[in-house]
């Protein structure tokens, strides 16, 4: 089923990068905060990929070309204020796709039903910085500003029809424009105006081909199960 | 999470006996009096009761290393959560970990009830005036090590709490009963981790033996050092902060540990341990105390690494901080602007 690996890619590759602050965020309670979206968002992967086959082989044993996830989800961490755009992007997607499917009677709806509300939280969530940073100080306006810059580029692709979601793909990109447009202004940041697509097709990750970052990622991730073959842990 | 800091690991403490104070029959001997009468009827003390100023100097050092503890405990951890081998695996960690900065959380909050703050606490973590447990100056080499660190290390910190829950200190108590809850939880499931590496491939059950026999003796030197070296237990002990001494915690931590090891189909790293039906414990070799002064002197393998990784986070996210502040400000300033038009506009209508 293509539309449940594509949302459990990404689910599990962000929740992947959320795990690397762990021990390096700014404050305890964002060692927390961050720590729980990697966890719900890790659960969310584990019950999606439950409806594929086995989740250990679909994480640990497949390479870079077959994996569906957004390319946005995959980029590093960066600071704390381009952890927050990616979160902002994503977690504004994520919410009104699950919004959607939790209506309808698709084979995603129940899984979207309990997910949704987790995802109003990381929503909720990246929001709050986004306001913080965006309305605090003139050096984190200024880095806020820089990674909502960075990644406008990879999120034309949310957009892009996924096999086997039944939702009104141009109607989401509108919510999601809406709501993102709104709060950047609320956080007297600029919504910026270059193209929401890179050199690369809109699409990308969807077909398997990624960014150099994510290579590594799953190297690091894959090496200790691929070590071991056929252990169980 | 692992834990385990307090007092036990030989930092300095200050004079422990609490001097006499106020003339006798004043209003500080009638305070004292009603402390130690609270204490010994097994009472708790709460942030609003008087208590000696060594008690209180004691409990905040003591919590703070403890809380210190916690956040430092999750790097040693946190290095394994990109490289867990399964999913389960790597929620179950992840999980940990977060529980780990919560206990952190929670011990803060508890050793601001004692009057000090947690930017305060951790500026003396960060410039090295208040400590960490040792254990977490020891690196996680292999996946087997973070089942060691739950089994051993959160056991050992599990043997030294659970006492703590009974702590005369009313805040510490009940953080302890919180923190207990879950690190037992987190001690099962190393224990778990281990089994299912013990019962696996020759190279797994090899990662598990390598672990434990890496990890044991730094667990028992988490109790702190022996009963005739350890100066200021007594103190605590007659505070009842403390309620058993070094040599008696780690007796019951190594006879809790030696069944289960059999059961794990693993070896404990020291041939003199034996059963003394004499005695009805474990008879168990001697500890290497030079390593362990080694560590604490900050030799070990990892302290530079640890306080550095520290100090970056909170240098790096200062600029985080410092936009929530001020953001937080400018709300206010707003919230307040809009209550006075508010009232400004009652006041005409």
């Amino acid at each position: 089923m293509t539309a449940a690996l594509a949302l459990g890619d990404d689910a599990l590759v962000l929740s992947h990068r959320l795990g690397e602050w762990a021990g390096h965020a700014p404050v305890l309670e964002e060692e927390v905060a961050l720590a729980n979206i990697a966890l719900d968002l890790l659960g969310q992967a584990r019950v999606l990929f439950s409806l594929v086959g086995d989740e250990d082989e679909l994480a640990y044993l497949r390479e870079e070309r077959a994996f569906r996830n957004l390319q946005l989800v995959e980029q590093e961490n960066g600071d704390f204020a381009h952890t927050i755009a990616r979160q902002l992007f994503f977690s504004t997607y994520q919410h009104l796709l699950y919004d959607r499917l939790a209506g309808g009677n698709g084979p995603l709806a129940p899984l979207a039903a309990k997910a949704v509300k987790e995802v109003a939280y990381h929503q909720d969530h990246a929001e709050q910085w986004t306001l913080r940073l965006g309305d605090g100080t003139a050096e984190s306006h200024e880095r806020m500003q820089r990674g909502v810059d960075a990644l406008w580029r990879f999120t034309g692709e949310m957009f892009e029809p996924v096999e086997g979601v039944d939702v009104d793909w141009a109607g989401l990109a509108d919510s999601w424009s809406r709501s993102v447009t709104e709060l950047l202004s609320r956080a007297t940041l600029s919504v910026p105006t270059g193209a929401q697509t890179g050199a690369w097709s809109a699409g990308a990750g969807r077909q398997g081909l990624h960014t150099e970052p994510f290579g590594r990622m799953l190297a690091e991730m894959q090496h200790l199960h691929r070590s071991h073959p056929g252990a169980t842990w | 999470m692992a834990t385990v800091a307090y007092g036990t690991d030989g930092a300095s403490h200050p004079s422990a006996a609490s001097g006499p104070s106020g003339a006798p029959g004043g209003p500080e001997e009638t305070r004292q009096a009603a402390f130690d009468a609270a204490v010994a009827a097994d009472e708790r003390i709460e942030p609003r009761d008087w208590m000696p100023d060594e008690y209180r100097a004691s409990l905040v050092r003591q919590m703070a290393q403890h809380a210190h503890s916690e956040i430092i405990g999750m790097q040693p951890e946190a290095n394994w959560i990109s490289r867990a081998p399964s999913l389960r695996r790597k929620a179950i960690l992840m999980a940990k970990v977060q529980d780990e900065a919560g206990h952190g959380l929670y011990l803060y909050s508890a050793a601001e009830t004692l009057g000090t703050g947690r930017e305060e606490l951790l500026d003396k973590l960060h410039s090295g005036r208040q400590k960490y447990s040792s254990i977490f100056n020891y690196p996680t080499l292999t996946w087997a090590d973070v089942g060691a660190v739950g089994w051993l290390v959160d056991g050992a910190a599990i043997t030294n709490q659970v006492p703590l829950c009974r702590c005369s200190y009313g805040p510490y108590a009940r953080a302890m009963v919180r923190v207990c809850k879950e690190e037992s939880f987190h001690q099962r499931q190393g224990f778990e981790l281990l089994l299912a590496l013990s019962r696996g491939t020759q190279e797994q059950h090899a990662m598990a033996q390598d672990a434990v026999d890496r990890w044991w003796w730094p667990s028992l030197m988490m109790f702190g050092p022996p009963d005739d070296e350890s100066a200021h237990s007594a103190q605590s002990m007659a505070w009842k902060i403390k309620r058993h001494s070094n040599d008696e915690l780690r007796q019951r931590f190594v006879d809790i540990c030696v069944p289960q090891a059999e059961a794990l189909g693993l070896t404990l790293p020291d041939p003199d341990i034996r059963w003394n039906e004499e005695r009805g414990q474990h008879d168990f070799g001697s500890i290497d105390w030079t390593e362990f002064k080694e560590i604490l002197k900050g030799n070990g393998p990892c302290n530079e690494q640890r306080i550095t990784q520290r100090r970056r986070a909170h240098e790096e996210g200062a600029w985080v901080r410092e936009a929530a502040t001020a953001y937080a400000a400018k709300t206010a300033a707003g919230a307040a602007k809009s209550a006075d038009a508010a009232e400004r506009g009652k006041a005409r209508a």
